[in-house]
Order: C-alpha cells, then sequence, then structure tokens
C-alpha cells in the first residue's frame, strides 16, 4: 500500500544541516493498522508530513500502490486516497463543521449525512453542524470534528498525528471507540501516531521512532510489553538516584 | 427592466422580479415603480431628490425593498430617503445600488439614508453594492447611513460590497438611546485598483445600550481599503467593534479604532486583525483534496460569507 524507502529529512539550523529523519524504511500494507510511537521530537510527526506531502524528503522514495509519489503535491496525495489528521487542528473564520465535512466527502451530502459523522467522534450533531471551526470552539472539540472530516473521506490510507493530544477524558472513550470500529471494520489502512497504550493497543503493528530512526518495530504482541516494561525514568538524575539507593 | 438591469436587480436585492410588498425601484436617477401597503407609505419628497418611507407603529412581519439600478454611463445620482420607523414595528429593509457602466465616463450614486426609529422598533437592514461592466469609466458609490434610535429599538445592518465598484467611501453614524442595540455586520471585497472606506462613528448615550461593528474584508491585488471606527460610550453600554481583514497579493488595509469612554461603566472593546491567508489553512483543505487555488477560494468565500 505504502512503501517509505530510505526517507531522510534535512533542515538547515543556524546555517547548519539538521538530520531529523535518518534513512526510515517503512511499509504499510493493505487494510493495516500501523502505529508510530516513540519520544518527543524523535520525528514521528515529521514522518507523517512526509508521507502526505507537507514536507518533501530530501532523500529517499515513497510508493503508494507501487506508484512513485515522492514528488506529488498534498492535493495530488489527498485525490489518491490519502487523509491526514492534524495534531493541533485549524481553525476557519466563516467555514462550518458542515462546509468542512461537505470538502472531505468530495460531493453535496445531506446534513443528516454530515450529523452523522459528529455523531460518530461523540459531538451532538445539531450543536454543532452550523458552528465556525473557530476559536469558539474548544480544543477537544475541534478536534473531534478534525477527526470525523477524516472519517467523512474514506480514505484508503488515513495518518492520524496524535489524535488524544488535547482530548479530555470523556471524549478519549469515544476516541478510543472510533478506532477500534475502523480497526473492526478494515475499510483502508491508518497510520496513527499516538504515545497512549490503548489506541497502541489497538494496532496491528508497533513501529518506535527515535531520533529519527526506527528504533523497534514488530507485532503489537511483540512491542507493546517491551514499551510497558521500558519503565525506566525519562530524568537522568532521577535514575542515578535510584541506581544509587539500589546499591 | 431589460436583462442588464434584472441581473443588477437580483445581485443587489436577491430578486428576479418585482418585489413583493413595499416597494421603490429607481432605474437610471428616476423612480420606476413603487408600492405602498396598509402599514407602509412611500411618499416622494418635494424640497430634494429622494422619499420618505413611513412604517406605522406595530408593523410586524413586512418588508420594504428600495433598490437603485444604473446602467447608464455618466449618471451621478443623489438620493435623500428617510425611515420613519414607528414604536413597536418589526420589519426588513433591503437597499442596494448596482452599477452596470460599459462606458467610458463615470457613474456615481449616493445614498443619504436616514433612520428614525422609534422605541421598541425594530429593524432589519440588508444592503448590497454591486458593479458591473467592461468600460473604463469608473463605478463609484458614497453611501451615508444616519441612524437614531430611541429607547429599547433594536437594528441590525448587513452591509456587503463583493464585486466591481471602483471607489466607495461609506460613512454610517448612530446614536443611542436606553436599552437600544445596534447591530453592523459589514464585508467588502476590494480588488484590481479600487479603494474603500468605511467609517464608523456610533454614540452610545443611554443607559444600557450596545452596539456591534463587525467588518470582514478581502484586499486583493493593488486594492487599498481605510476601516475607521469611532465609539463614544457616554453612558453605561458596551461597545465593541472588530476589523478582521484578509489580505492578497498587493492589497492593503489600515484599521484605525477609536473607542471613547466617558462614564465609569462603559465597556469598549476593538479588536483587529489583519493578515494573508494562514498557510496552515490552505494546507488542511489541500489534504481534503482542494487545489491550492480552490482552497484560497473556499477560505475567502467563507470568510465573506
Amino acid at each position: 500500500m505504502l512503501e517509505l524507502k530510505n526517507i531522510s529529512y534535512t533542515v538547515k539550523e543556524t546555517g547548519e544541516d539538521k538530520g531529523i529523519i535518518h534513512d526510515v524504511s517503512l511499509t504499510i500494507q493493505e487494510g493495516e493498522f500501523v502505529a508510530i510511537t516513540g519520544p518527543n521530537g524523535g520525528g514521528k510527526s515529521t514522518l507523517a508530513k512526509i508521507i502526505v506531502g507537507i514536507e518533501k524528503p530530501t532523500s529517499g522514495k515513497i510508493y503508494y500502490k507501487g506508484e512513485d509519489i515522492t514528488e506529488w503535491s498534498i492535493t495530488e496525495r489527498a485525490k489518491a486516497g490519502i487523509g491526514f489528521a492534524f495534531q493541533q487542528p485549524v481553525r476557519f473564520k466563516g467555514i462550518t463543521v458542515k462546509d468542512l465535512i461537505t470538502l472531505a466527502t468530495g460531493e453535496k451530502i445531506s446534513t443528516t449525512d454530515a450529523c452523522a459523522y459528529l455523531s460518530e467522534v461523540g459531538l451532538c450533531a445539531r450543536d454543532y453542524i452550523n458552528r465556525e471551526v473557530n476559536g469558539s470552539l474548544s480544543g477537544g472539540e475541534l478536534k473531534r470534528i478534525e477527526i470525523a472530516t477524516i472519517i467523512a473521506r474514506k480514505a484508503q490510507l488515513s495518518v492520524f498525528d496524535e489524535p488524544e493530544a488535547g482530548i479530555d477524558l470523556w471524549s478519549f472513550q469515544n476516541l478510543i471507540r472510533v478506532f477500534e470500529k475502523m480497526q473492526e471494520e478494515r475499510t483502508g489502512s491508518i497510520v496513527i501516531i499516538s504515545h497512549q497504550e490503548r489506541i497502541l493497543n489497538t494496532a496491528d503493528r508497533i513501529v518506535v521512532i527515535a531520533d529519527g530512526r526506527i528504533a523497534e518495530e514488530g507485532s503489537r504482541e511483540e512491542i507493546l510489553p517491551k514499551l510497558l516494561d521500558a519503565s525506566a525514568p525519562a530524568c537522568s538524575v532521577l535514575q542515578e538516584k535510584t541506581e544509587r539507593q539500589g546499591r | 427592466m431589460d436583462a442588464i438591469q434584472k441581473q443588477l436587480l437580483e445581485e443587489v436585492a436577491g430578486i428576479h422580479e418585482i418585489p413583493q410588498g413595499a416597494y421603490n425601484l429607481r432605474v437610471n436617477g428616476e423612480g420606476a415603480g413603487r408600492n405602498t401597503t396598509e402599514h407602509i407609505d412611500i411618499v416622494t419628497k418635494t424640497d430634494k431628490p429622494g422619499i420618505d418611507i413611513h412604517i406605522r407603529p406595530g408593523t410586524k412581519n413586512e418588508s420594504v425593498h428600495i433598490p437603485v439600478l444604473l446602467s447608464q454611463s455618466g449618471l451621478d445620482d443623489l438620493v435623500y430617503n428617510d425611515f420613519y420607523i414607528g414604536e413597536d414595528a418589526d420589519v426588513t429593509i433591503v437597499a442596494g445600488c448596482g452599477i452596470h457602466n460599459a462606458g467610458s465616463e463615470r457613474t456615481k450614486h449616493d445614498g443619504i439614508h436616514t433612520f428614525y426609529l422609534e422605541k421598541g422598533a425594530r429593524v432589519k437592514y440588508i444592503e448590497k453594492h454591486y458593479g458591473s461592466g467592461d468600460g473604463n469609466g469608473e463605478r463609484v458609490m458614497n453611501p451615508q447611513t444616519i441612524v437614531h434610535m430611541e429607547k429599547d429599538s433594536y437594528m441590525e445592518m448587513d452591509t456587503a460590497q463583493i464585486k466591481g465598484v471602483d471607489s466607495t467611501d461609506r460613512l454610517t453614524k448612530a446614536d443611542l438611546a436606553d436599552g437600544a442595540t445596534l447591530v453592523i455586520h459589514e464585508k467588502i471585497m476590494t480588488h484590481g485598483k479600487q479603494y474603500a472606506k468605511t467609517d464608523f462613528e456610533v454614540d452610545l448615550n443611554g443607559e444600557n445600550c450596545g452596539a456591534n461593528v463587525i467588518s470582514r474584508s478581502v484586499a486583493k491585488e493593488d486594492s487599498r481599503q481605510v476601516f475607521l471606527s469611532k465609539i463614544n460610550g457616554n453612558n453605561k453600554c458596551m461597545g465593541h467593534s472588530e476589523c478582521d481583514a484578509i489580505l492578497m497579493d498587493n492589497g492593503s488595509v489600515s484599521a484605525i479604532p477609536e473607542i471613547t469612554a466617558n462614564h465609569l461603566e462603559a465597556s469598549l472593546i476593538h479588536e483587529a486583525a489583519i493578515g494573508k491567508i494562514a498557510g496552515e489553512q490552505i494546507i488542511k483543505l489541500m489534504t481534503l483534496g482542494l487545489t491550492e487555488a480552490e482552497a484560497e477560494a473556499q477560505i475567502v468565500n467563507g470568510f465573506l460569507k
């Protein structure tokens, strides 16, 4: 379905090249549900943006359904069936929730149809359908609307960048159900960037990315226990202290 | 009416034919039709060009259409229209001016509208300005709207100038008595070398009166816009003005707010934001399958909707 081949991505920072992604190769099978996890700043979001065309890799190739799409624009990739849910949903003055869902489906839809997508993400459609996607909505509401637009797209490959970020606990339960349902229905391949155990738990395969490289990759059964066991303190001072006390 | 005039009527009043209810149609500087109703009377002024519109107290759910259409090049049309809205009346007034200038001379319409809202009267005022025609002659509109609001009256103004007016200098003045509320939504889009100046002056004189002035505009190509808003809080009142503008190409927008509180309980706010379309908005719509140009158009349409 999707193949990333030796992808590297470098940015210029104070005149020097700084590598964000280093030679990453990854394949997503048709209908597969892959979770990408790893420490913050490890390059996960950049990789997602490279898949959907927001960033262009410095080197390497991207193949989608066997075709080289490395040079394709965001629009071309979207039209070919790649969807993307932003980590920070974009706000629009004047564009309503219904407008956005209509644009996502790519055809004229009834209010009832648009409402169905909102209900899936746990929003009472009647309260939201005619509201503008602007600052009057809370972070959690915007996030759920963002996810509803991706469901509405019925993409063959959907990429979600930290869908849990900024979502409250109540919404989180709904969100998990959304992903569990996607997993059951398998209408397309899914890539989710997440830190949440319950989301990782819905994946077929987990890829751990750290320092711009694939640190580990394998089935959920293989990787998830390792991640949960790896309870080493993140703070090196604390780690040293623990070690001293252990002595 | 000929086809061009019909098209202008559609653009400024959203209707194809003669409107329902009370109306006064002005075409090329002359009266072209009028209808009055039991509750709404329209009388031609005798001292200067224009009409007086009298709406009886308690009139409910009626509308008045007063479109002005100009399709001759070189006309300079000036009218004074006065609206007297009786106590507790609740009406919709649709004004608007369309100029089709296919010639090389300037065509100009200046509509001076004065509203007198009696106690408890409610008015929804819709005004659209539109220009068309491929001549070199300028299409100019300099409207003035003066609103006097008595106790507990309410006025909502929706004004739009979306296309084809080369130069506009609009002035809106209002004074509000106790408990009166004024809400203004203005939309302006300029392109080419157009110039639009819009000037609001609101005196919040009465206790618990309030005004909300919201302007959304898009300045494309080499066009220029100036937004001035002056709100004076002379009593316990609420005043809010907001100028939100999208810049494209070489467009230029100035927002000049002035809020003056002359009373301890006056609460006044001004907000202004001017800038190009956020890159992330375009990217988001591109991820939904729109091209960059389609995304831009969608954002502008939504913004001015």
